[in-house]
């Protein structure tokens, strides 16, 4: 689950994790109270107005500025409360941003040079543990580094076993070629943040910047933060700050029903049992000259009413040319699904768009007859060849 | 002699008498598999499906002498139910769960590993060698016997390899479902290792998909190995789009080399027989092996 860098930084601060300070704003006028309640709190003169939506690149965007009066606070707030903010990460629809950060200046000018690296706390799947991955290079476009100077990335593994100890901590300081206060502080930060990453239960943690203030402070200037979705009955109050209005509606409604369902842009709908064979669907419907509209796995039992609720979500998406059900029945009988899928479309009425079944499995010969005598308008088919040729024909 | 499982493991059932575990074990018990008995905390002493229920692993295993066990304990309990079998000595783990915090599989998969024993999964449809033993939620009707081997991340899509495997007049050696998750006990490259010192084991499908590094270490291991037996091998996912979990909590693309596309192109250049498409994988083992 994705969270909005304030809840990111909240999260982070309960663990002691210093991090640029700041408050939300959902209207101009609160922005102008927030900055003037950030500014008795920090002293600061200038401040940053940061856009929260769950995407990367904002800053390119458009959707961080930097005010340096209560003026352009407001301005540039209602400038960006309402726009659709298009990023390197969000496609080219963008995403319409409902509220803004507040944020303290934490660049301003000192006794020492302000200093930007970049660190993240990550699963390594190869190692099956986590490891934090931390760079001199921070600010830019991690990707781009490990590309350019792959010698200026650094990792810590934590051992699963161990945990992450103070010796990496320090070892993480060094690498970044801090000293004296700054690199005590970067050894507690870099302590807290494995803490609140474990205490959260995250999946991944990006901060990027962490900040060496010009008074030799570490912050985390921005908090990137997922929690691990199979943990979250565990840390109930995190699983409260998910923002449905970040999802997609049709996906958040498929969730409401266990559907395991993702949007994509193409023309042929799809419904399988089964992860592996639902993206295998996908690919083979690319081969015979369509393009997936949709993943959707329907789980192990495809009932008739999970069918229709299957159905409806698919159809939502006005791009869907064709749908393609295909189900290896194993356990569940092919027959049963026949007949569930046969209920479905009775009730639904008229599927505005040809249908494939491919039944594979137990008792799949007598699913396509049950198929072909209901009268329905449906192809039936019972090997992955023919229920290729069968998309490739509808779209024709 | 196939791998892992055969006729005869003796099964303990983790989870026995959950609906999962009920539905499954007596599924298994049918299939003919030798399963001895299972453990539920707290119905110890009892009996379920005719066999006996302990309380906990340790006295399972001194009673029955079990040396496999396959877990259905629901996803908060089950990295502790994989520490408890491992810690009780049984070699061979298999975890069927989904949805397993990764937090308790990272230290779950590191006590397996410290204690010796071999874990297949979490999030795997399980183990089967055809007519001997069904360790997993499979239907079994579907692998018939002979001498290809099946690795593969995920479970329907293994089936209908199988399927294809049979119509193309083979049978399977041993299938292996790893798990779909991002750590998981056994890789691909440990499951081919495996089939490839079986001397009943005459080629291999590998079927893998979009996340992680890995089909290109199980390849690069093929090619440094001197390709011993042919390998055809598949990934689902070429349409998926970055940074979208596809069903999987493993099946998502990082980086430019996680994509189908990528491992696809490392599996050819290491001397694995790839197809694009899900269709043509049991025609491309018949193929390879006529020559």
């Amino acid at each position: 689950m994705n969270i909005h860098e304030y809840q990111g930084k909240s999260l982070l601060s309960q663990y002691g994790v210093a991090v640029q300070r700041g408050l939300l704003a959902e209207t101009a006028e609160e922005a102008v109270r927030a900055a003037t309640q950030i500014q008795e709190q920090t002293g600061t003169g200038w401040w940053v107005v940061k856009a929260q939506v769950h995407a990367g690149g904002r800053g390119k965007g458009g959707g961080i500025k930097l005010a340096k009066s209560m003026d352009q606070v407001r301005d540039l707030s209602s400038q960006i409360l309402g726009m659709q903010l298009v990023t390197p990460q969000t496609g080219a629809a963008g995403k319409t941003v409902h509220s803004v950060l507040i944020a303290e200046d934490v660049y301003a000018p000192g006794p020492s040079p302000t200093q930007e690296f970049y660190m993240s706390v990550l699963l390594d799947r190869a190692k099956g543990g986590f490891v934090m991955v931390y760079s001199p290079e921070g600010g830019m476009d991690i990707e781009e580094v490990a590309e350019k100077h792959p010698e200026k990335i650094y990792r810590e593994w934590i051992d699963p076993t161990i945990g992450f100890q103070a010796y990496q901590a320090r070892r993480v300081a060094l690498n970044l070629g801090l000293k004296g206060q700054a690199f005590k502080e970067m050894v507690s930060f870099c302590q807290n943040l494995v803490k609140a990453f474990e205490g959260v239960e995250a999946s991944l943690f990006e901060i990027n910047p962490v900040l060496k203030t010009s008074d030799d402070r570490i912050l985390a200037v921005d908090a990137k933060v997922n929690i691990d979705d199979n943990a979250l009955m565990r840390v109930p109050a995190i699983s409260k700050m998910h923002d449905p209005r970040e999802e997609d509606p049709t996906e958040l409604k498929a969730a409401s029903f266990n559907l395991n369902y993702v949007k994509l842009d193409g023309n042929v709908g799809c419904m399988v049992n089964g992860a592996g064979l639902a993206m295998a669907t996908m690919d083979m419907i690319q081969l015979s000259g369509g393009s997936p509209a949709n993943f959707l796995d329907v789980g192990g039992t495809a009932s008739a009413e999970r069918v229709a609720q299957a159905f409806n979500i698919i159809l939502e998406d006005p791009n869907v040319k064709a749908i393609l059900v295909n189900i290896f029945g194993g356990i569940v009988r092919c027959d049963r699904v026949a007949n569930g899928i046969i209920e479905a479309c009775r009730t639904i009425g008229d599927l505005r768009v040809p249908l494939i079944v491919r039944l594979q499995g137990t008792n799949a010969v007598e699913a396509k007859s049950l198929l072909e005598a209901s009268g329905l308008p449906i192809r039936a088919a019972v090997t992955l060849e023919d229920a290729a040729t069968a998309v490739a024909a509808a779209l024709a | 002699m196939s791998i892992l499982v055969n006729s005869s493991s003796r099964i303990l059932v983790q989870g026995f008498t959950g609906s999962e575990g009920t539905f499954h074990a007596s599924q298994m018990i049918e299939y003919g598999t030798c399963v001895v008995g299972g453990v539920t905390p707290g119905k110890g002493g009892t009996e379920h499906l005719g066999l006996p229920v302990f309380d906990d692993m340790l006295s399972a295993v001194k009673a029955t002498s079990a040396n496999v066990s396959i877990i259905f304990v629901p996803p908060a309990f089950a990295g502790d139910a994989i520490m408890e079998a491992a810690d009780a000595g049984v070699p061979l783990i298999v975890c069927i769960t989904e949805g397993i915090p990764t937090s308790d599989m990272v230290r779950a998969a590191a006590m397996v590993q410290r204690r010796g024993s071999r874990l297949i999964g979490p999030n795997c449809p399980g183990i089967i060698t055809p007519g001997q033993a069904k360790v997993g939620i499979m239907p079994g009707f579907v692998f018939k016997s002979g001498r290809i081997g099946i690795v593969s991340k995920s479970g329907t899509l293994t089936y209908e390899a199988a399927d294809q495997v049979v119509k193309a007049g083979l049978g399977i050696s041993t299938a292996i479902g790893i798990g779909g998750d991002p750590v998981i006990g056994t890789s691909t490259r440990q499951a081919l290792e495996l089939f490839m010192q079986d001397p009943e084991t005459d080629g291999v499908i590998m079927i893998g998909e979009i996340g992680g590094g890995m089909e290109a270490e199980a390849a690069r291991w093929l090619r440094d190995a001197g390709n011993p037996k042919p390998v055809v091998g598949f990934i689902a996912g070429q349409t998926a789009p970055p940074g979208r979990r596809m069903g999987h909590a493993g099946a998502i693309v990082g980086g430019k080399d996680d994509t189908a596309e990528a491992k696809m192109r490392i599996m050819s250049e290491c001397g694995i027989h790839v197809v694009a498409s899900p269709a043509d994988i049991g025609k491309a083992m018949a193929d390879l092996l006529r020559g």
